[in-house]
């Protein structure tokens, strides 16, 4: 591809990006396959191409978020994979990533939005304002800058991430696919917004990548990629003077590969017959789904005929999907009706489902199971016949040509084959009518035209009723009638044709505007009017800050970035105020029912006699037992075969068999065997019964003693004089409180930490991380900031309530528990930070939280056993173990009477683990992915 | 309900399990090293307790009683002086800390009943009262076999001839690996069913097998099945290999008994792992809400400490968490070799619990999927 990609060479043109043999490969998979690219600067510059070709892996090599694996990338003039260049160019590049929103926190509002991004640039709290005052009003948001980033529209989401890429004034704007399912008439705000910045600044570069061909014919320089390599470059009039071609869509498949066009054909689909009488499949009417307050389809009706194409033409989160569901029976419409076929869709219907099949917009297959599995696991589900099985699987796979790779999994398969596998799925059992949810998106034309040419001879030759969504007007001017919709109603429902006519507009995409604009009127979003009165603001403020705003980002560690991370952390923590309440409360809760549950004053044991000698002696001697607190007698034991079956299922833990003539050997002095069995199923407590049947013997014999022999007995006697030291009445609480302490520290702090920067992993705004010039210290203190506090009021919290409510005396130094809980709790937050870090899901996080400190803590931090008596592994986990020291600072000034200078030798070990655990975290997070 | 389909389904989840690497690495660790670890560490009746003696007699008796603490139950005695004993216990290098008194043979001999000060750290619970009993009886047999020398016999001589049953030696060990189990069996059946099934939610799969001819129950049931299936099959392993096998803790009953058992329990904690997944609207309140199950579960279901010593509402709330019967039936089957004719009532509380929790979690799954 070396020579198309240099055919229009760059001389004399500055250059933005300078791409020389970069290669990328996920596993297996190759993304980029040596693409060499000059890309030249201050110019709009378009990366046109279907889905999986790799633009988005080289949008986000050239933002520097990905490690660059084979070759050399240079980006205004540095060179992109050396660490201290990226530190000075994060500050010069903005990347806003693909997907609505995906790099905004949902629950923060507009403005706090954009304010963390300009903390994150280092930027005063005054430039901060003045930045996002101008921002919002450019780009006219300013109405919406207190509501929350999740509560937005698809256009407003984008238009909002747009000023959070714009705050620091970029050099460089990468923008990965902003306008994919987006609305024609924010999309065409969008791109007026560009337009209006890029008069402002003339020297911005700015590199999109788009899904849209008519948009990119805007553009000043294309490059059309495909797997993995650059196809051509040069301005969209050179692109279609090359290929001899009307339009960017057929100038794209005129410049593919032949073997990849060989089979393509212009989509044509037969007029549909208009038989007037014809069964109505589909039929809404006055459909209304709302969802709290929200009215997501709002009063829909329309009837589609037996054998229609009919296409649903909308924005992201306009209502389409909801339709569909409703239609699917998957969610009960909150007013009107759905009928298929005449009958009404009962959301319990099964049946109603064998008739429809359903391609949904995500999702459709089980990456698990290869292609045969999946259409068979679905065959199986639809109840076909077993010995139809094999037969209507193969069928399908001719008819959608998947034959060559029916033993592949899904994962492996170019989106194209992997659509026609959806489709060949939801076909699987011939239904009548077909739901196909955004089929399409991101399929390469060819490929959606071989789709198109599948669905005509569906509808077509075998009758079958189509219901499609699409943001796609070219594929929306394909259906025999389609419904424009928007914010949950139908603006109007025709003929293509007629729906052009009726507004007398150019295409399909202006009739869609004109409509739009209608339906919104004149009530939020004045796109035109912003330009002259911002466009003064907008100069001042590229002018302005341009001394100010590129030192602090130089430095290595800078507080305001760190507290950037800080506040957004706590913010989003108090918009969750279940799991904010469920920290504290889940504390106390646990607090109470463990201090008072958990229990080392063994009583109530349970005992059964078999007396043989039953004399006043014997009688006395069981007296001695069963009169403590520790033993409930329970009717005496039969024979031998009792006593096994007794103690067998459990209902005595101990067994006392006294001999025949016991009362009168023990008058005559003659030696005599009292014969006793515990329970050891479970030690500890058999244990503590030993203890206890040892002691009254032992008290039985002096006493007896004393009977027998007089005064004399006392001879032999010295005393034993016991102490329990700190805790003099032995109590349960007394020992365990101040070790359920540490427990409690421990694991809550860490399960709230170790989701935290995994979650941003799963949900994708990791990248605000790899593309600004947020160090990884100040990311992972800054995010360990509220959760140290959280911790810490927990732990205030849990000292209050065993000094007061559980009344456990505290004798030592309160402050320097204090100073102690403060280190543990870092390190307790620092432990959930670095699984945080080590992980890629938040299942396995949690997992690994829950395996990490609830066993160690409990068992190995002499919690119950001193750490001085376990062995083996647990010894070491033991002894290295943070909580092991905290448990043994808690107790002593709990119960110990101690300060500082006594427990100096345990802060030491904490004082340790802080930094391991900080450069543990430092170490294992990545700046860039791989 | 069709079998076919709850075959299907399971089937598939047990196939996307597969392809989760992380995951099986962490079932295996927590069924083989993991119990290996915990039941290895416990120490077995009183073992290596730390104690330090400050010998101010220096007489024939107070070394006979310096003697008589030796490993295992002992460390080497610590002999100190009086005034390092409050700090040594202070800084919890000593749980036990006897102190002889000066002239304590002449007093003993004469008569005079002198007094040996034995110091417990009673922070240190299950050391404290188990160790303080032997340290009792120990210098006190030590004391009265050197005043009997000189005194002859002076007691009745009235044996108690003590044995534990099932566990002779009471090793901490055995026990501790079968608790071990579990927790492990707990804690992977609430995490593999609950927050496989949030992260369902996030990827938004879940909804397209709404559009199939399966009912909620149907997808429910076959998560059950399958991720229980998994951890029971661990289980067992477990048992055979690391329990038997590695750990060599005698089985006195049935495996095939126990298994049913558990089978039971991971119908019940299935069931909750859904339930709270149900519950929890994302996956940091998901791992919150498990924190607060599983602690008490863990800590207050029998396994950790006697049921008889906590209070009686906390004994009646336990009743009906799925583990206190469990714990039961474990300790029951597997070291007293009970028969179904004893553990029936466990097996019956842990059927109703499963059904209780699986109704709950059905109608809250029904719910949760609109």
């Amino acid at each position: 591809m070396t020579e198309t990609a240099t055919d229009t060479p760059l001389d004399g043109v500055e250059r933005a990006v300078h791409i020389e043999g970069v290669s990328l490969s996920y596993g297996k998979t190759l993304a980029l396959d040596g693409v060499d690219l000059d890309i030249p600067a201050g110019q709009m510059v378009g990366l046109i191409g279907p889905d999986g070709v790799g633009k988005s892996s080289l949008l986000s090599l050239i933002a520097g978020a990905r490690i660059v694996q084979t070759g050399k990338i240079e980006v205004l003039g540095g060179d992109i994979a050396d660490a201290s260049y990226r530190q000075t160019a994060y500050a010069r590049i903005a990347y806003m990533p693909q997907g609505l929103g995906k790099n905004l926190y949902p629950t923060l509002s507009v403005f706090e939005n954009i304010d963390f991004f300009g903390r994150l640039f280092g930027h005063t709290k005054d430039e901060r304002k003045r930045r996002i005052l101008d921002l919002t009003a450019r780009t006219g948001m300013s109405p919406f800058v207190d509501r929350p980033a999740g509560k937005l529209s698809g256009g407003m989401k984008q238009k909002t991430s747009l000023c959070c890429s714009l705050i620091h004034d970029p050099d460089l704007l990468i923008l990965d696919e902003p306008t994919t399912g987006v609305d024609p008439l924010s999309r065409r705000q969008f791109w007026e917004l560009i337009e209006d910045i890029r008069r402002d600044r003339p020297g911005m570069s700015v590199i999109v990548a788009t899904a849209y061909m008519e948009e990119a014919a805007r553009f000043d320089w294309l490059v059309a990629m495909n797997d993995g390599k650059v196809l051509a470059t040069g301005t969209p009039g050179e692109l279609l003077a090359r290929t001899s071609t009307q339009n960017l869509d057929a100038a794209f498949i005129a410049l593919l590969p032949d073997e990849l066009r060989k089979d393509h054909r212009e989509v044509v689909i037969p007029r549909r017959e208009a038989d007037g009488d014809l069964e109505i499949a589909i039929e809404a009417e006055h459909v209304s789904v709302r969802f709290g307050d929200f009215t997501a389809v709002d009063n829909v009706s329309f009837r589609i005929p037996r054998g229609e194409i009919f296409g649903f033409l909308g924005s992201n989160g306009c209502g389409k999907t909801t339709t569909m569901k409703v239609l699917t029976g998957l969610l009960p419409a909150s007013e009107g009706r759905a009928r298929l076929f005449g009958r009404e869709v009962d959301t319990s219907d099964i049946d109603v489902r064998r008739r429809v099949g359903f391609m949904s917009q995500s999702f459709s297959l089980y990456n698990e199971l290869t292609v045969r599995q999946n259409l068979e696991l679905h065959a199986k589900l639809f109840r076909l016949s077993s010995d139809t099985i094999p037969e209507r699987v193969d069928e399908m796979a001719r008819r959608f040509d998947l034959p060559d790779v029916i033993d592949a999994l899904p994962d492996a398969l170019p989106l194209g084959i992997r659509q026609r596998l959806s489709l060949a799925v939801a076909m699987i059992h011939s239904p009548d009518i077909l739901i196909l949810d955004e089929p399409t998106s991101g399929v390469d034309p060819v490929a959606r035209d071989g789709f198109w040419q599948i669905l005509a001879e569906l509808s077509r030759n075998d009758g079958v009723t189509i219901f499609v969504s699409t943001h796609f007007m070219n594929e929306a001017e394909l259906c025999d009638r389609i419904s424009l919709m928007h914010a949950g109603k139908v603006l109007v429902s025709d003929t293509p044709e007629a729906i052009i006519a009726k507004r007398s507009a150019k295409s399909l995409e202006e009739a869609f505007v004109a409509y739009l604009e209608d339906a919104i009127g004149e009530s939020h979003e004045q796109p035109a009017s912003f330009a002259p009165r911002q466009a003064q603001a907008a100069g001042e403020a590229t002018e302005a800050p341009k001394s100010s705003d590129t030192s602090p980002v130089r430095r290595v560690f800078d507080l305001r970035r760190m507290f950037a991370y800080t506040q957004r952390e706590a913010l989003e923590l108090r918009r969750d105020p279940i799991r904010a309440t469920l920290a504290f409360l889940g504390t106390i809760i646990l607090m109470f029912v463990i201090g008072f549950g958990v229990s080392m004053d063994v009583e109530n044991l349970t005992f059964a006699v078999l007396d043989r000698d039953d004399t006043t002696a014997s009688r006395d001697y069981v007296q001695q037992i069963s009169g403590s607190r520790y033993f409930i007698e329970r009717p005496p034991i039969t024979d031998y075969a009792d006593l096994d079956n007794r103690m067998r299922n459990g209902e005595i833990s101990l067994a006392i068999e006294i001999p025949p003539g016991f009362g009168r050997d023990v008058a005559r002095g003659r030696s005599v065997e009292i014969a006793a069995w515990i329970d050891g199923a479970m030690p500890s407590r058999a244990e503590t019964v030993r203890g206890y049947v040892q002691g009254m013997h032992a008290t039985w014999l002096a006493q007896k003693a004393r009977e027998l022999y007089g005064r004399s007995a006392n001879l032999s006697e010295f005393r034993l004089e016991v102490r329990y030291r700190y805790n003099p009445d032995v109590q349960s609480l007394v020992a365990m409180a101040p070790a359920v302490i540490p427990l409690l520290l421990l694991m809550i702090p860490a399960m709230l930490a170790a989701l935290s920067v995994v979650r941003e992993k799963e949900l994708g705004s990791i990248i605000n991380f790899h593309v600004t010039p947020v160090t990884k210290l100040e990311f992972l203190l800054g995010k360990q900031m509220p959760y140290i506090g959280l911790a810490f009021v927990n732990f205030l919290m849990l000292a209050a309530l065993t000094i007061f409510v559980f009344q456990v005396p505290f004798t030592g130094s309160f402050l320097t528990l204090t100073a102690a809980a403060l280190l543990y709790v870092i390190i307790s937050t620092g432990m959930g930070l670095v699984l945080s870090t080590l992980m890629n899901s938040q299942i396995a996080a949690i997992f690994a939280t829950a395996l990490l400190t609830l066993l160690p803590a409990v068992q190995f931090s002499g919690m119950i056993d001193p750490v001085s008596s376990l062995q083996g592994a647990g010894a070491i986990i033991g002894k290295i173990y943070p909580a092991t020291y905290f448990v043994t600072i808690s107790r002593g000034t709990f119960s110990k009477g101690l300060d500082f200078s006594d427990l100096a030798s345990s802060f030491i070990p904490l004082l340790i683990a802080v930094p391991v655990l900080l450069g543990l975290g430092v170490a294992l997070l990545k700046k860039q992915a791989a | 309900m069709h079998f076919d389909n709850l075959a299907n389904l399971g089937i598939k989840e047990l196939r996307g399990l597969l392809r989760d690497p992380v995951m099986l690495v962490l079932i295996v660790y927590s069924f083989t090293f993991s119990i290996y670890t915990a039941s290895t560490a416990a120490p077995e009746t009183l073992r290596n307790a730390p104690i330090a003696i400050v010998d101010e007699d220096q007489s024939p008796v107070s070394s006979r009683i310096l003697t008589a603490f030796y490993p295992p139950y002992f460390l080497p005695p610590h002999l100190i002086s009086a005034h390092e004993m409050d700090a040594r216990l202070d800084a919890g290098l000593d749980t036990f800390a006897l102190n002889i008194p000066p002239n304590f043979q002449r007093d003993l001999l004469a008569g005079r009943s002198p007094a040996i000060q034995l110091n417990i750290d009673a922070t240190r619970m299950t050391q404290a009262f188990t160790g303080g009993g032997y340290v009792q009886s120990i210098v006190s047999s030590e004391v009265s076999e050197f005043a009997n020398r000189y005194r002859g016999t002076a007691r009745p001589p009235i044996d108690l001839n003590l044995r534990a049953v099932f566990n002779q030696e009471l090793n901490k060990s055995w026990f501790g690996a079968i608790n071990s189990v579990i927790s492990s069996v707990t804690m992977l059946s609430i995490i593999l069913t609950g927050a496989a099934l949030i992260r369902e939610r996030e990827h938004g799969t879940v909804e397209h097998l709404l559009v199939m001819p399966v009912t909620p129950t149907e997808i429910m049931i076959s998560k059950i099945w399958s991720m229980g299936l998994v951890v029971l099959v661990a289980s067992a392993f477990s048992l055979t290999f690391i329990v038997q096998g590695v750990l060599s803790v005698p089985v006195q009953g049935s495996i095939a008994l126990f298994l049913t058992g558990a089978a039971l329990q991971l119908f019940a904690t299935t069931s909750l792992g859904i339930f709270l997944a149900t519950v929890a609207g994302s996956m940091p309140q998901f791992g919150l809400l498990l924190m607060l199950v599983l602690l008490p579960l863990q800590m207050l279901s029998g396994g950790s400490t006697p049921r008889e010593s906590m209070p009686e509402l906390i004994q009646t709330i336990m009743l009906a968490a799925p583990n206190t019967h469990f714990v039961i039936l474990a300790q029951a089957v597997l070291f007293r070799g009970a028969g179904i004719d004893v553990v029936w009532p466990q097996l019956a509380a842990l059927f109703v619990i499963g059904c209780v929790l699986f109704y709950f979690s059905l109608r809250r799954f029904r719910q949760f999927l609109k």
